[in-house]
């Protein structure tokens, strides 16, 4: 989680065990219904393995999913 | 060369080392962008995502290469917590000639203060986001066209 996503979850990383991308958002959803929201909210972006992914996608055991908000710049 | 770095810099001695040993280039421009705000307190916090911010950086740096007659570029970024008057990032750019060099340095630090993969929190808690004017920095190069 990057900048304000961060502060609302309370942490920046965690394990999650999850197929896809969209089941992993469910899962986050169910733990934190606000963080949830957040993720779907305008301008968020998904990166797996440090690649943008638009839409949804399947998840290697140890991919890693990246959430974030609108980047500020340098 | 790009680096993101947690520690204050020095921009004389970064710039000393740039420009040691050349001898075709004749022009080096130097960006410098500092953190205002309050003396000696703590201005910005930046998050960058290891990684994946260098490789986002890299491709303003092909895009300035393919646009200017460019030789080198470096690229230092600071991260964590910076306090007024210190450094934030630092785009020095060479070429044979100074008008290459000094757009180069313009271009890279339009693209980097709007579309770089970074999220910085102000002194007041707020994360902050482009502003219009970034916006409108990047678009004159779009205006200016490709030609």
């Amino acid at each position: 989680m990057f900048g304000r996503l961060g502060d609302l979850a309370g942490w920046r990383e965690r394990d999650v065990a999850a197929d896809t991308l969209s089941g992993l958002k469910e899962i986050l959803t169910g733990l934190d219904a606000a963080l949830g929201s957040a993720l779907k909210g305008v301008g968020v972006q998904a990166a797996v393995d440090r690649a943008i992914v638009r839409g949804d996608t399947v998840l290697a055991p140890d991919a890693e999913v990246a959430f974030m908000p609108p980047m500020s710049g340098g | 060369m790009i680096r993101i770095v947690d520690h204050v810099l020095d921009p004389g001695a970064e710039l000393t080392r740039f420009c040691a040993n050349r001898s075709v280039t004749g022009a080096v421009t130097s960006f410098v962008g500092l953190a205002r705000g309050e003396e000696g307190m703590p201005a910005l916090e930046l998050q960058a995502y290891a990684g994946f911010t260098e490789g986002a950086i890299n491709g303003f740096v092909e895009d300035a290469s393919r646009r200017f007659d460019l030789q080198d570029v470096h690229i230092v970024h600071r991260v964590g917590a910076i306090r007024t008057g210190e450094a934030i990032v630092l785009v020095f750019t060479a070429a044979a000639h100074r008008r290459a060099a000094m757009e180069a340095c313009d271009y890279l630090m339009d693209h980097l203060k709007s579309r770089a993969p970074l999220w910085k929190k102000g002194a007041d808690g707020a994360w902050i986001e482009p502003t219009a004017r970034d916006h409108n920095d990047l678009a004159r190069w779009n205006r200016d066209g490709e030609a």
